[in-house]
């Protein structure tokens, strides 16, 4: 069985419209044929470098290696980055050729669409594709953070939620009226899902659809550590 | 005894001195001063209570007490003096100002330590003290500062106490490149090295000088040491960590003593312990604990109390292993597995300073097999034997620091770096491509796709030299120096749930808004990562149970229940000791030698005998059987806790490869039990304990191994790639750095032949995985398995069976535990 036909089970409802959790971290809204991901993250290493921490220059090539991995699964016409897709806005500037090349490729093809979060608010025109604050599909508005207060159909990333079960793991989490997704990026790091600026966020019974190896699995909450 | 001679030939105030106390000079002693005479590098080898730190000094004292006053007051810097525990060097300063202030020397002693204030620090650069006593991290400090040269320039002597106790470690790694630096620097300093007994005193030797030939004397060892099992009327368990059936025993022992220090292998251990003693403690006794993670306050009170006497015994772990004599111990009872040797005997000589009467102690096993352990452990300790490890090849990530150290210091030249680099004993067989590839991770991290060189932390002049690229990068490392690497800790609080309103569609979970309370103490992420909620665990002498994790805390209730569910740290960090290992091994397989056995382990053993074959000295000896509904597989490697585990882990994989469907396994440091649906007595044993384990399964599983995560985050800190603490930054690590975990998944896919990985890979091999020793005896069994199909358990086995349960594998990320959290959610749902 590959993975496109087991995740397909694991549907999330978020104000009445489903959409399906890849293991990567991406959602798949079928409706818009649109691929969504959260927090990529990508010149993170770069920047770090820069103030002297010389960590290895390949989050960004991981990063979009495990993207165009889901692209190829679920083919989608568009593709939405929800925001803190580059660690700051010169990031685009900083990327290598190969990895100019590997974004650009993704790109070919497809609608893409950078929202603007507060680590990347005006991405230079190198990263190519569009921009917006918000993107919307019927009942659902993503956007990079969450808006305080009750926000049914948001699907918002920034807070980079993490299930503690049997190890730590990147996880989805939703109320069935909100949805916070997981970080993308290979060094973007975690907040525990008990952490009170993720479950301030929401007031019903909170599941987490936690990143297995090559499904997602839906576990409570109150599960996990 | 020593073999004491009249003082004549010492200069004249120091004859008075040893006169007026009545003393006789002891020859390792007359030894040291002689060869100092001669100019030549020295290690005293010298059993506790010998008099081996004035030894070490004697030599300086008299060459500062005839020299004349040096001319430049900023060259004045003598004798170096380098010990690894704080307090040591602050007693021994204590100890040294009384024999120069009754001689009327006129000389500036004076201590260096983390705790140094800042000023003091730097006039101590400026104008340093003839005796100067301080910490391997404050070496490398001073080495790496830019008026080392002039500092160190007329240097004579560097003393290194407890050397036994740093030589293996990467902190020894770090102190014998600064030992080359300083020779480097003062040609004419000689080398004084103080250790307790080793295995193997010409290595350490080599150690102390970097090759040059350097004098081995050795004190005359005192009375032999009074050592005994200790003998518990409740029977001896089957398993189990706790001794609580020699509770009563120890305590009548402690009755007997005037202070005792009962020694434990574990925090939790000791915690238990210490508990479990006060409620028997009719007599009300001062009973006191001591360990690691206790309040530093806290261990500063109870070593004050052991000092004036105020003490009858001190529950302690291997923190009271090293230094101070803290009062008149004069009985040592060792609780639990002695591991090894060496390690008891050194803990023996805490009992009883004075040389000619006997240390006393007793030895409690707290189940069978550590009851074989113990015996071969007086036996070894009796005859003299010895088991400290082996020397290694010093670890490449120190190697990384010392370099950006030494640009730190002054532009360097990479030929003359390496040769001092060589000249010290750990990097004597390092290459000079292994050393090239450090450079270049000092300078731009390393790495096959330059994408770093504008941000260079050191750079090459024109003239070929390296230099440091600009005073932050200097001041950053200054700010994490060294090889001590804290785990990540979380805050453990004490916190009342609030309860969950009565309305539809409550959270169920309340973490958010639980009311925040008292923080207990702290303890390691990693251990509380492996934890779901509601799991209960000892901690600070009582049980908690787990209500979740928020950022650096975890949330606590006190639990009602009387077992913690998971038992912290019940193993230990030592592995039982190759040595003892192979004695154990001998033992078992003569039954001539049970006699010195407790009754119930002979019983026990001639069970096994009867019900299946005991294990011998050079077979494997595997068990199968089934047992309620499952298939068990049972095997006694007697290699340590850490090969087991990492034999587990690996002999699980290729059980599921070959469709024997595993389901778990637990190890002890004698045993390995699996256990899984298949019958396992079909397996092909030499097939599955091949050691070709150690190529492609290995592999397989350290891409996701937690303790190889945790042993390469070691070497990314020690190294520098991430910097705990940053200038301009009084925020804990947490928030300025990046998880190592992430870096590490990156590089192993994108450069797995990356220094930090091959310094991580090297760890492993010898620390929390243990693959040298595991790959040893996969060698050494090859074709030599004796399987034992049984049609029940057997006597052994059932000791192994019994830690199931209560011995988890920490942090192995699988995602069966998610299945299951996912399949309660699905019953739920139905």
């Amino acid at each position: 069985m590959n993975i496109a036909t087991r995740v397909r089970d694991s549907a999330i409802e978020v104000a009445g419209a489903a959409l399906t959790p890849d293991p990567s971290g991406a959602l798949y809204a079928p409706d818009a044929r649109a691929l969504i991901v959260a927090d990529l993250h990508l010149e993170k290493g770069s920047a770090f470098a820069r103030r002297g921490q010389l960590l290895p220059p390949y989050d960004t090539a991981a990063t979009l290696a495990r993207l165009a991995q889901a692209i190829a699964r679920w083919s989608p016409g568009l593709v939405v980055a929800l925001g803190d897709s580059f660690h700051d806005s010169a990031g685009p500037d900083r990327l290598g050729a190969e990895d100019f090349s590997a974004l650009a490729a993704l790109q070919r093809g497809r609608e893409w669409l950078w929202i603007a979060g507060n680590h990347d608010p005006d991405l230079p025109a190198r990263a190519g594709g569009d921009r917006a604050a918000e993107w919307r599909l019927g009942p659902l508005a993503f956007r990079h953070e969450p808006a305080r207060g009750r926000a049914t159909g948001e699907i918002a990333g920034h807070l980079h939620p993490v299930a503690l079960v049997g190890g730590r793991r990147r996880a989805f989490v939703t109320d069935g009226h909100r949805l916070v997704m997981p970080a993308f990026g290979a060094y973007a790091g975690g907040l525990s899902l008990h952490h009170p600026a993720l479950a301030g966020l929401f007031s019903g019974r909170r599941i987490a659809h936690v990143l297995g190896h090559d499904r997602v699995y839906a576990v409570c909450a109150s599960r996990c550590g | 005894m020593s073999i004491a001679r009249p003082t004549d030939d010492l200069p004249a105030p120091f004859a008075g001195w040893f006169s007026a106390r009545g003393w006789r000079v002891r020859a390792h002693q007359r030894a040291l001063v002689a060869e100092a005479a001669a100019a030549r590098d020295a290690l005293l080898i010298a059993p506790t209570g010998a008099g081996k730190t004035l030894a070490g000094f004697l030599p300086s004292l008299i060459e500062l007490a005839t020299r004349g006053r040096p001319n430049a007051p900023g060259r004045r810097l003598h004798t170096l003096y380098v010990s690894p525990l704080k307090a040591l060097a602050v007693d021994v300063h204590r100890n040294l100002e009384i024999p120069v202030a009754e001689m009327g020397l006129d000389l500036r002693i004076e201590t260096r330590t983390g705790d140094t204030p800042a000023a003091r620090r730097l006039r101590q650069r400026r104008s340093p003290p003839d005796i100067l006593l301080t910490t391997p991290e404050q070496v490398s400090l001073l080495l790496a500062s830019p008026d080392s040269a002039h500092l160190f320039a007329d240097l004579k002597r560097v003393i290194v106490d407890e050397l036994h106790a740093i030589s293996h470690s990467k902190r020894g790694d770090l102190l014998c490149l600064g030992l080359a630096r300083l020779r480097a620097l003062a040609p004419a300093m000689r080398a004084t090295g103080l250790s307790a007994t080793v295995r193997d005193p010409d290595e350490l030797a080599r150690w102390l000088t970097g090759g040059a030939p350097a004098r081995i004397v050795r004190a005359a060892g005192g009375a032999a040491p009074d050592l005994a099992m200790l003998e518990a009327r409740e029977e001896l368990p089957w398993a189990g960590h706790s001794a609580r059936h020699a509770l009563a025993d120890i305590y009548r022992a402690i009755e007997g003593a005037r202070l005792a220090l009962v020694f434990v292998n574990t925090r939790a251990q000791a915690e238990f312990t210490f508990q479990a003693l006060w409620r028997i403690n009719e007599q009300g006794l001062p009973i006191a604990l001591h360990h690691g993670s206790l309040d530093a306050g806290q261990r500063r009170k109870v070593e004050a109390a052991m000092a004036a006497g105020k003490l009858r015994a001190v529950v302690c772990t291997s923190t009271l292993d090293l230094g101070i004599d803290w009062g008149d111990v004069d009985l040592v009872i060792n609780v639990g597995a002695p591991k090894g040797a060496s390690r008891l005997t050194q803990r023996i000589g805490r009992a009883n300073h004075r040389l000619d009467e006997p240390s006393r102690a007793l030895l409690a096993p707290s189940n069978r097999f550590e009851a074989l352990e113990c015996v071969a452990a007086i036996e070894a300790a009796r005859a003299g034997a010895q088991d400290t490890p082996v020397l290694r090849s010093g670890a490449l990530d120190v190697l990384c620091q010392h370099i950006l150290g030494s640009a730190c210091a002054a532009p360097f030249a990479a030929d003359a770096l390496y040769a001092n680099v060589v000249s010290a004993a750990p990097y004597a067989t390092l290459a000079r491509e292994t050393f090239d590839r450090a450079l270049d991770f000092a300078a731009t991290g390393g790495y096959a796709l330059k994408a770093y060189d504008r941000f260079a932390k050191i750079k090459q002049t024109k003239n070929g030299l390296w230099r440091i690229a600009n005073a932050r990068i200097a001041q950053t490392y200054r700010m994490n120096v060294g090889t001590i690497v804290e785990a990540d800790m979380l805050k453990v609080r004490l916190v009342r749930a609030v309860r969950a309103k009565a309305q539809a569609g409550a959270p169920l979970y309340t973490g958010a808004v639980t009311r925040a309370g008292r923080v207990l103490g702290e303890i390691e992420e990693y251990f509380l990562e492996t934890l779901a909620p509601g799991d209960t665990f000892l901690f600070g002498g009582e049980i908690l149970s787990l209500v979740g994790i928020v950022e650096n805390e975890a949330h606590v209730q006190r639990s009602a229940g009387d077992a913690p569910k998971i038992p912290s740290y019940a193993g230990g960090k030592f592995p039982l000791s190759t040595y003892l290992a192979e004695r154990v091994r001998a033992m078992l397989a003569d039954p001539k030698q049970w006699r010195k056995l407790p009754r119930e382990v002979r019983d026990w053993l001639r069970l096994q005998a009867r019900r299946s074959v005991l294990p011998d000295a050079g077979n494997l000896l595997v068990e199968t059987f089934a047992r309620g509904g499952r298939h068990f597989l049972v095997c006694y490697p007697f290699e340590g806790r850490l090969a087991h585990q990492t034999l587990g882990m690996l002999l699980t994989r290729r059980l599921e490869r070959s469709g024997m469907k595993p389901l778990g396994f637990v190890a002890n440091d004698y045993a390995l039990a699996a256990w899984g649906l298949a019958d396992l007595a079909h397996a092909d044993m030499d097939a599955l304990f091949a050691s070709d384990m150690l190529g492609d399964d290995l592999e397989e599983w350290l891409q996701e191994s937690a303790l190889m995560k945790r042993t390469f985050r070691n070497c990314a800190i020690i190294s520098g790639l991430v910097a705990r603490r940053a200038p301009g930054s009084e925020k804990t690590g947490r928030q300025t750095t990046i998880s190592t975990d992430l870096v590490y998944d990156v590089l192993r896919r994108h450069q797995p032949g990356h220094i930090l990985l091959e310094a991580a890979y090297e760890d492993a091999a010898t620390g929390l995985l243990d693959i040298a020793r595991l790959s040893d005896m996969l060698t050494r069994i090859e074709g030599r398995i004796t399987h034992k199909a049984l049609d029940r358990v057997s006597p052994l086995a059932v000791s192994v069976m019994l830690e199931i349960g209560r011995e988890p594998v920490y942090g192995e990320a699988r995602d069966e535990t998610l299945r299951h959290a996912a399949e309660e959610l699905a019953r739920e749902a139905r």
